[in-house]
This record gives structure tokens, C-alpha cells and sequence, in this order.
């Protein structure tokens, strides 16, 4: 049996224009499909960036985005960004929250994984990854709550134990100093057992011919570990590496705005956040879309940069 | 199995031993280290909230009430949340399958003419985003979408991640040769689907369920901005009430007995409230891990 019916239309003139109209009528149905899917795209999508226009224009509520005139001059919203007292503040807190989350977040699902793997009984394995991937499905609503519970300064259990050691209560949240090891430390929490599963998968692919013929050769363990095991995940690590290059300047935003108050606001303000009190809280919506415009570029920009830089040095690219 | 194993195990060396009872128990401090707090909420939600804002309770719950529950229960608006909620997640669910259905479907199949620039135009969604003020103003200026659980499930209604992942399974799991037989036997492609494909891929349509209703259950910011009215809110804005706003004053130094004890009650009523607010996580969890599990596995191949 033929394995490809409909080969991709070739030739020139009137046979390809035959082609691609007669796999059109055929497939009708398909394109009846694909209109609501597109409409989702156009309107939620495509819609809210041709809005992006609203960065380089002075916003007059009556006449709309199309109809309001353009700002003079049209970077005018940028230059206020740059110049705001805030902006330093905002952009160091959002990179080196996120450089921090990058640190600690991306090697140890890896760790844990390649111990996990390490664990003979099945059983125990299973144990082990089931209480692990839990936190995972908290909502963050839910993991703030329990932050804040832990370390609210007279009843929590952090608290607590601090005063059984003769030390002094308080509420941890009010620290800005506390803010970046809170945030780190719940996120990894919440995730490293989720974001092991996949390592755990590809470690799972790995030929046990290998395996075999190293501990043949008197491989140990460790050995086998740093020469097989690793670099056997390695493309996996390099794909989720650059696909989390592409998101450096989202600090996860809903987690940030739960987390913040009044005193850490000096460590925990980053860039989505104060987008946020810009734009929702004081109605400044074309700052605040130029804010999030200069986001998105940077993040996309990241992204092409790391992509191209591992395509050269390891050959593993998105495309 | 267990003769390999045991031939495996006769040919550990001393280091490997070592190697694996370390290892073994370096997890399962981890595991107690992660499920701990999780413990620690649960015993909380049970236990006298005396005992707990006094530090007694460490473990397992200390003079065992239901009284935490009993206050929870008797909350009007966090029942009308939790209706409300549910609703969300049922029809939020249900339009997000089926729209992601009807994109992965035709973008699976390869006689669709333009179904690369289609498919490179979804996949740039993924990365660029015309960011929240544009979204915002689409969804309730332009759309007036304001207190209307539709602006909850509509700006959402198509995950491009899961898309791809559904998609991946379509042309992977299912041999295209069904298709085609389909199609030599006068089978339109509507039928196609729902026939041959739709049957063929109860466990994808559930893993992408779950995701989904997850990601519903525990959204919170997109009610945040769309809806304040109390009658048609989600739980989680609820609990974002309880949870996050006005615990920060501290009350320890207040004289009256009776404002501390309440203000340890709603220390501890909080701590029910959470377990509340998982409880359909916690109930589904043990049952789905796995479906889970493979969701992110069929993700992990690059498609």
C-alpha cells in the first residue's frame, strides 16, 4: 500500500492549481472546522497585539484605539518607561528573580531524576514520584496562603519553632531581604517533582546496551551516571533550557502580585507587576502596553539569542 | 525480571551498595521534606486552634475537632464560590476540548492545504502576546465581556501547547492508513474524526481534560480583572479574600482575650479553607497521576 495518496502539490500552472483546488473541495469539511479555531486566534491573539498600537498612541477613550491620534513623539511612552524612577528597580528585580529561579529551578529536577532512576524497587520509585509531583497542583492562590500562614508573625509554625530557639518572630514576608529565597524556595518546591518527569522519561529511552557494556568495562556508578546517563538527557536540557530563556522577563507573575506587600516591595516589585498597577490600577493603558511591548521583545529576543547560540554549540534547536 | 535483578544485585560492588543506600535515603528525606507542609495543613485543618497558633500541634492533629469545617461550611459566599467554580470548570473544560479538537484535527492532517503557515502562525502565539493591557481592553471594552464567565474560558479557549500535543498523538498514535481507508470508503472528514479519530484517543482527550480543568480550578487573576460581582465569582477569588488580604496585622499585643482567640480561629480556619479549596485535586490525584505522567511524555516529543 501506498503510503502518501495526497503528495504536496507540485508543478507549475495549471496542474498545481488543479491540485491545490481539488484537495480545497475535498477537504471542505477540514476549513469548516478551522473557522471558529481561527476566529479564537484572530480575536484573542491577533487582536490583542494589533492593540500593541496603542504603545505609540495617546488614548482617547470615545474614539478607540484606531481612531486616537499617535503619541508625539511615538516613543514617547518608552522614554517615560526609561526615565521612571522605577525602572531600575523593576528591571534588575525581574532578572535576577528569574536568574535565580533559573539556577535553582533547572538543575535540580535533574538531580532528582537522576536519582530517581538510580532507585532498584520499583516500588519505592513510585512512592517517591507520587509525593513529589503533589505540590504541583496547588493553585498559587493556595501556596501563598500556606507561605503566608507559616510565617505570619505570632501563630506560624516557622515562628513558632524560631521562638522555641530563643529567637525573635516575624513575619518573614514583610523582609524584602526574604523575598527572592521565599520565592525560589516555594517554586521548587511546587515544581521539582513535576519537571523531573520528563527527565525521568528520556532517561528511560536510554539504551541499556550501554549501560551494559560500561559496567563490562568496569564503569561505576558514577561513572555511568556522568557518562551515559547525562549525556543522554542532554538535548532534553538544552530544548527546556531555551524554552525557559523565553520566559526570564515573565517572572510568574500571579505568584510576585500574591506575594507582595507594602515592605518588600523594594525586591519583589518587577516589571508584570508594576505593568499591572499602571495599567489596572491607574487606568494608564498606554504606558502599560509599552511596558509589557518592551517585555515582549526582550523575551523574544532571548529566546532567538539562546536558540541560535545552542544550534551552533550542541546542534538542538526549537526549528 | 527478578533473575536479572538478582543477577544485577550479585554483581554490585561495595561502592555500588553504598552508592544506593545513600541514595535512597537522600529521597526519602526529599519526599518528607516536600510532603511535610502538605501534613502539616491537613493535621492543622483538624486540630484545636489553640494548640496549633501555640505550636503543640507538629505533626498529627492535636485535640481533634471538626469545628474549623463546621465554621467553612456555614460561609454562604465560599459555597456560592464553589458552585461557581464548578460551573466554570465544566464548561470552561468542555469548550477547551472541543475547540482544541477542532484545531489539532485539520492540523493534523497532511493533505491540508496550508497547514504550515497556519500552524506557524499558532505556534508565534506561543511566544509573542499582545500582553495584558491590549488583551484587557479587547476582552471588556471591545468585546464587553465584563462580569461574564465568558471572559474566563473564551481568551483561554485554545491551549497551542496542548493543541501540539493533541496533534502529535493524531499523527503518531493513529496510522494514517485508517484515514485514508475512511476516505477510500466515502467517509467525509467530520466523519473521519468522529469515528475513526475521536474513539481511537479516550486517554489524550483526558489527560488535556484534566490539564485544563486543573488550569480552570486554580485560576484566579483572570476573575480578578473580569469579574467583582460576589453572586458570579470563582472560589478562588474567595479565597484570595480569606488567604491573602488583612492577615497582616498582628494581634498579639491587643488585651482583649476574646479578639486573640478569634483572630487564632481565623489562623486556623485558613488552613481549612485550603484543604476545602484542593479537596477536588486531592480526591481526582491518585487516580489521574499517571494519565498525568503520560501527558507530559506524548508533550516531550518535539513536534
Amino acid at each position: 500500500m501506498q503510503k502518501d495518496t495526497t503528495p504536496r502539490p507540485r508543478g507549475t500552472g495549471r496542474v498545481r492549481d488543479f491540485i491545490v483546488r481539488h484537495r480545497i473541495n475535498r477537504n471542505w469539511q477540514l476549513y469548516l472546522m478551522l473557522v471558529p479555531v481561527i476566529a479564537f486566534f484572530a480575536v484573542f491573539c491577533y487582536g490583542p497585539m494589533y492593540g500593541i498600537v496603542l504603545a505609540f498612541k495617546k488614548y482617547q477613550v470615545l474614539k478607540g484605539i484606531v481612531g486616537s491620534p499617535w503619541a508625539d513623539p511615538w516613543y514617547k511612552w518608552f522614554l517615560e518607561f526609561f526615565n521612571s524612577p522605577y525602572f531600575q528597580r523593576v528591571l534588575t528585580n525581574t532578572i535576577v528573580v528569574s536568574l535565580e529561579s533559573l539556577l535553582f529551578g533547572f538543575p535540580l529536577p535533574i538531580i532528582l531524576a537522576l536519582m530517581i532512576n538510580e532507585v532498584q524497587s520499583t516500588r519505592y520509585k513510585k512512592f517517591v514520584q507520587n509525593i513529589t509531583y503533589a505540590p504541583h497542583f496547588l493553585s498559587t492562590l493556595v501556596l501563598v496562603g500556606m507561605i503566608r500562614a507559616f510565617v505570619n508573625s505570632d501563630y506560624g509554625i516557622v515562628n513558632i519553632v524560631i521562638r522555641k530557639l530563643g529567637g525573635e518572630g516575624y513575619n518573614w514576608l514583610q523582609r524584602a531581604n526574604l523575598f527572592r529565597p521565599i520565592y525560589v524556595g516555594s517554586g521548587v518546591w511546587q515544581n521539582v517533582g513535576w519537571d523531573s518527569i520528563i527527565y525521568i522519561a528520556a532517561l528511560a529511552g536510554i539504551d541499556p546496551q550501554l549501560h551494559e557494556a560500561a559496567m563490562m568495562d568496569g564503569a561505576t556508578r558514577m561513572q555511568r551516571i556522568w557518562h551515559i546517563n547525562l549525556p543522554g538527557i542532554l538535548p532534553t536540557m538544552v530544548i527546556l533550557l531555551i524554552l525557559n530563556s523565553g520566559h526570564i522577563m515573565n517572572v510568574g507573575f500571579e505568584k510576585v502580585f500574591l506575594m507582595q506587600n507594602d515592605l518588600n516591595m523594594s525586591t519583589s516589585d518587577v516589571i508584570s507587576t508594576y505593568s499591572y498597577r499602571i495599567g489596572i490600577d491607574s487606568a494608564r493603558y498606554e504606558l502599560a502596553t509599552a511596558i509589557g511591548l518592551f517585555n515582549s521583545v526582550v523575551n523574544c529576543a532571548l529566546l532567538l539569542v539562546v536558540n541560535s547560540c545552542s544550534r551552533r554549540l550542541s546542534e538542538t534547536s526549537l526549528w | 525480571m527478578n533473575a536479572s535483578n538478582s543477577v544485577k544485585h550479585s554483581r554490585q560492588s561495595r561502592g555500588d551498595v553504598i552508592f544506593e543506600t545513600v541514595n535512597v535515603i537522600l529521597l526519602g528525606l526529599i519526599a518528607l521534606i516536600i510532603i511535610y507542609p502538605l501534613v502539616y495543613v491537613v493535621s492543622a485543618s483538624f486540630s484545636d486552634p489553640i494548640a496549633v497558633t501555640a505550636g503543640r500541634m507538629v505533626l498529627w492533629p492535636v485535640d481533634v475537632t471538626v469545628d474549623n469545617y463546621v465554621q467553612v461550611f456555614k460561609n454562604a459566599s465560599i459555597m456560592t464560590g464553589y458552585r461557581n467554580s464548578l460551573c466554570i470548570l465544566a464548561i470552561g473544560t468542555a469548550t477547551n476540548l472541543v475547540m482544541t479538537i477542532l484545531c489539532a484535527y485539520p492540523m493534523s492532517r497532511r493533505d491540508l492545504w496550508g497547514r504550515s503557515v497556519l500552524m506557524k502562525l499558532m505556534t508565534f502565539t506561543m511566544f509573542f502576546s499582545g500582553g495584558l493591557i491590549p488583551t484587557y481592553l479587547m476582552v471588556s471594552k471591545t468585546l464587553h465581556l465584563m462580569n461574564n464567565w465568558a471572559a474566563l474560558i473564551l481568551p483561554g479557549a485554545i491551549s497551542v501547547y496542548n493543541m501540539i500535543i493533541m496533534r502529535t498523538y493524531f499523527m503518531t498514535s493513529i496510522p494514517y492508513e485508517l484515514q485514508e481507508a475512511a476516505d477510500i470508503d466515502g467517509c467525509s472528514p467530520f466523519g473521519t474524526l468522529v469515528r475513526i479519530i475521536l474513539p481511537l484517543s479516550g486517554p489524550i482527550i483526558a489527560v488535556l481534560g484534566l490539564y485544563y480543568g486543573v488550569g480552570h480550578w486554580n485560576s484566579y487573576f483572570s476573575a480578578l480583572l473580569y469579574i467583582n460581582k460576589e453572586a458570579i465569582q470563582p472560589l478562588q477569588l474567595y479565597l484570595r479574600k480569606v488567604l491573602t488580604l488583612n492577615s497582616n496585622q498582628s494581634l498579639m499585643d491587643t488585651a482583649s482575650d476574646e479578639v486573640a482567640r478569634q483572630a487564632m480561629r481565623a489562623e486556623t480556619i485558613k488552613y481549612s479553607v485550603i484543604v476545602v479549596s484542593s479537596v477536588p485535586m486531592l480526591i481526582i490525584y491518585p487516580f489521574v497521576q499517571r494519565f498525568f505522567v503520560k501527558g507530559v511524555m506524548i508533550g516531550a516529543i518535539k513536534g
